[in-house]
């Protein structure tokens, strides 16, 4: 049930490039990734494009199909009509390397800066207690694959290069927000660094990130919003903010 | 087009080049826990990833990671998994591996918690085990279906979390540690028989990149890209079964490939993708296109007394463990892909030549989505199937080898090449004939942590005596990059990898045969013949077909291993099936295969497997025993 399809993909490395179409032939089933490897396999050998799994779990081959930032792998080829042209090019907010694939090494700067996961000194591996309704706000967040189209989505900074700076993105505030829910984790001020160091504060809620996610993470509503709202209560309670002067809310509790 | 450059001097090749203590090769599961010990010995190590950091396939594994905790049935512990475990490689697995397997499994798992891992939990609040196949008890530590992803993050974060605290210290995060992603490596320098470091070439750019190191670690994962249809994501090419050949090392019974009962059949796109065991372990049962639980009758004699023969007692050990036998569709997997192969030629297979596998019936639907959310999601988006409602189609799938690198148990060091490390797929030996679901998440923390600390060892045993890479070294390094720049010819890479790909599939598959293997290594060879007239299109920078170029050798070097192996081996057992040998003979148990390459060709040689000693053959009936060795053997009381 073979039927041939119009494809626009984009081609160049970090100073210049073009759309180039191609006409390909798609297969009952199929998603974008597949058809892009037909391309590759047969009529341009040296695509550059980045995949691992092909099955959703890895978060390589994130890519803009139709203007949208999406997985190539999870991606149907019937979602499109028949006569559609579907037009595939790399993630916009990070620096190009060669055709669909971009420069990423942002994100892992961000990952840099996040401080990891301190446990409890006075327990011995194998003594950890957790509840399941305990560790399952952090396991949502943990599902993330990495695949920084909530990164590229994002306004703050899919336009704007300036912002890279002062603003870690919504992948790294659903990394903040799961330390920060971690049942036994000892540091204390991750909202507050959040707010602080991450640009939480540049988010302006417009959810784009939670609707590109793969996985369905709540990234808005279960990680950025109750953030906001628990760094606004310490800053606005006046109780809790003199409190926050006495006692010592910094660093590890 | 990029010009000819091979041949010329080293001083006239363009490189990058670090120093370094240990250079892992592959950030799975096994690279990133070798590389986390071997920094914990103070040493300075660099991590190889062939894709992102973070991507590795160690992200694929779904089920969970086996390890005899004992916190969902307190009667499990070592002894009962290392017995599970060698009954599942119907002991031809290296004892001592299997048995610092079983030892070890619980602290690894354990210590990741200390990380930040986030298990699903028992209602006391510790980790939570589920059943999976060939373990006696519930033992897979897990998160939902999504265990290697939890695994690989967990140590991709503790990796940051050093690198962050060498900053503090040092002020320079990459002093200890630095990772290079998108990085191949393609060959191990030598100085005399010892390592002195290795080449490759960064994927972006196709820059060529030197490190001089004394001790390198192979965690390059497995080899199923060599195969048609598959679990395994591009980057299991084999290369560091390779590697290790091309360096003189030697692997070990790389006729057991593991095919995988359940993977995806429909539509062909995603054929192969894993169906994970946890449904099965769930209690998702397999029928014909007749209905029938066809596992019933397929309980081979060795397993007769461990495994229900009717549906009443099989479905009554989901809630009675203790007094009832396990259900059929929990057999080994080499079992359970045999069966499934068995039922589809036999013309009771589903509407795409599979069966059906259902959880549907078991399950309420809010908790096959929460204890199976990513089949859920996959079968949903890829094949219009709702698994709360209708059963899955699924069949066989290369997932795993069992064969790969001979390494020392307790340090993993490689045979025959001081300074070479393997952990985790690649290396061989501790999964027998067949390796048991969830035992390749605990393999890996076990045997990377051991080859981290082996290489520090050995680095700390030079005492600064550090091997030399020589300028020949070098050139030869440089001229095996370019070569697929300079050949005259127009062999496209992507078509000989298919054709190979077709080649093992339906020769060296699930089932074989003397005709049939003979016929793969000509073909193999003619393959190879034709794969010296691969040409490249196109320069360096980001090129796929320069890459494949390069892994198709890898996957040619493994392929005509695995078809050697299987065509020497003249029985049955675990993930090598003769048609023409149907039994398991316990003579054959006796023998490893050692697989070593010449410069030329592959040779195979039978080497003489250890027996296992007293204390461990006494923890089997004698009973079970005499299924599996010889009466001499036995009559030798394991000494």
């Amino acid at each position: 049930m073979a039927r041939k399809v119009k494809m626009r993909i984009w081609r160049g490395d970090s100073k210049n490039g073009d759309f180039k179409d191609v006409t390909v032939e798609a297969n009952e089933g199929e998603v974008v990734l597949d058809v892009i490897h037909r391309v590759q396999a047969t009529q341009m050998s040296d695509l550059a494009v980045r995949w691992n799994c092909k099955a959703g779990k890895c978060g390589s081959c994130s890519m803009e199909i139709n203007g949208k930032p999406r997985l190539a792998c999870m991606t149907r080829m019937n979602m499109y009509g028949e006569d559609e042209t579907i037009t595939v090019t790399p993630l916009r907010a990070f620096p190009v390397i060669k055709d669909l694939v971009t420069d990423v090494s942002f994100n892992y700067k961000k990952a840099m800066e996040v401080p990891a996961f301190e446990g409890p000194e006075d327990l011995k591996p194998g003594e950890y207690r957790m509840q399941q309704v305990d560790v399952e706000r952090s396991q949502e967040f943990r599902k993330c694959i990495e695949c920084f189209l909530c990164q590229d989505t994002c306004h703050v900074i899919r336009d704007h290069e300036e912002n890279k700076k002062s603003f870690a993105g919504p992948r790294f505030f659903i990394r903040i927000a799961e330390l920060d829910m971690h049942p036994l984790d000892r540091l204390r001020n991750r909202k507050k660094k959040a707010q602080e160091e991450h640009g939480l504060g540049m988010c302006n809620i417009t959810k784009c990130c939670t609707e590109v996610c793969p996985e369905h993470i709540k990234i808005t509503d279960n990680a950025i919003i109750p953030m906001k709202e628990r760094v606004v209560d310490v800053k606005y309670d006046p109780v809790r903010w003199l409190g926050s002067k006495i006692r010592k809310r910094e660093g590890i509790e | 087009m990029a010009k000819a450059t091979t041949g010329i001097k080293a001083s006239d090749i363009k490189f990058d080049r670090y120093r370094f203590d240990v250079v892992v090769i592959g950030a799975g599961g096994a690279g990133l826990r070798a590389a986390v010990e071997a920094r914990q010995a103070g040493l300075r190590v660099a991590i190889i990833c062939k894709s992102l950091f973070g991507k590795a396939h160690t992200v694929m594994a779904e089920g969970g990671a086996a390890a005899a905790m004992g916190n969902v049935n307190e009667n499990d512990g070592w002894k009962v998994h290392f017995r599970d475990t060698m009954r599942g490689g119907k002991f031809l697995n290296n004892w001592r591996m299997a048995e610092l397997h079983a030892k070890e499994s619980p602290d690894r798992i354990w210590e990741l918690e200390t990380w930040g891992a986030l298990f699903d939990r028992t209602k006391d609040g510790r980790i939570s085990q589920r059943n999976f196949g060939g373990h006696e008890y519930p033992r897979l530590a897990h998160v939902g279906d999504r265990t290697g992803l939890e695994l690989i993050r967990t140590m991709q974060q503790r990796i940051v979390a050093m690198q962050q605290k060498d900053k503090k210290e040092f002020g320079d995060a990459e002093k200890y540690i630095k990772v290079f992603a998108e990085l191949t490596i393609t060959s191990i320098l030598k100085d005399g028989d010892k390592v002195s470091g290795c080449y490759g070439y960064w994927r972006e750019s196709g820059d060529e990149v030197l490190f001089e190191s004394p001790a390198v670690v192979l965690a390059t994962g497995g080899i199923g890209k060599s195969f048609k249809i598959t679990s395994n994501s591009w980057e299991g090419t084999g290369d560091g079964h390779a590697l290790a050949l091309k360096a003189g090392s030697a692997l070990v019974d790389m006729e057991f490939v593991q095919f995988h009962p359940t993977g995806m059949v429909w539509p062909p796109s995603v054929r192969g993708i894993l169906v994970t065991e946890s449904v099965r372990g769930d209690g998702g049962v397999l029928t014909n296109n007749k209905g029938e639980r066809f596992m019933f009758n397929y309980i081979p004699e060795v397993f007769k007394d461990k495994y229900a023969d009717n549906e009443a007692e099989a479905d009554r050990w989901y809630k009675d463990q203790n007094n009832n036998r396990r259900p059929p569709e929990l057999l080994p997997r080499d079992e359970v892909a045999r069966a499934i192969n068995a039922e589809v030629k036999a013309g009771r297979g589903s509407e795409h030549s599979g069966v059906y596998l259902d959880v549907s019936k078991r399950l309420p639907a809010d908790e096959i989505k929460r204890r199976l959310p990513s089949m859920w999601h996959q079968f949903k988006e890829l094949a219009d199937v709702d698994i709360t409602e209708q059963p899955m189609e699924v069949g066989p799938t290369c997932h795993y080898v069992m064969g790969g690198v001979k390494v020392d148990p307790d340090t993993a060091a490689a045979y025959g090449v001081p300074g070479l490390f393997a952990a985790g797929e690649v290396a061989g030996g501790m999964h027998g004939s067949n390796r048991l679901g969830g035992n390749s998440l605990s393999d890996l923390l076990v045997f990377g942590r051991r080859a981290g600390a082996g290489a520090a060892e050995y680095v700390k045993g030079l005492k600064g005596k550090s091997p030399e890479v020589s300028d020949k070294e070098i050139e030869k390094a440089h001229d095996h990059i370019n070569d697929p720049f300079d050949r005259d010819g127009n062999e496209n890479p992507y078509a000989l990898q298919q054709e190979l790909q077709n080649i093992t599939q339906d020769l060296v598959g699930i089932i074989r045969t003397e005709s049939e293997l003979k016929e793969s290594l000509e073909k193999i060879e003619s393959i190879r013949e034709r794969s010296k007239k691969v040409r490249v299109e196109g320069g360096k920078l980001f090129n796929p077909g320069f890459h494949l170029a390069i892994d198709l050798e890898n996957m040619l070097l493994v392929s005509e291993s695995i078809a050697r192996s299987a065509l020497e081996r003249e029985e049955s057992r675990g993930g090598h099936t003769r048609d023409d040998y149907p039994k398991m003979d316990p003579e054959w148990r006796q023998y490893n295969h050692l697989t070593t390459w010449s410069g030329k060709k592959v040779e195979i040689e039978a080497e003489k497997a250890k027996m296992l000693p007293e204390e461990l053959l006494s923890l089997f009936e004698m009973d079970e025993l005499k299924k599996y060795f010889t009466e001499k053997e036995l009559a030798k009381g394991g000494k």
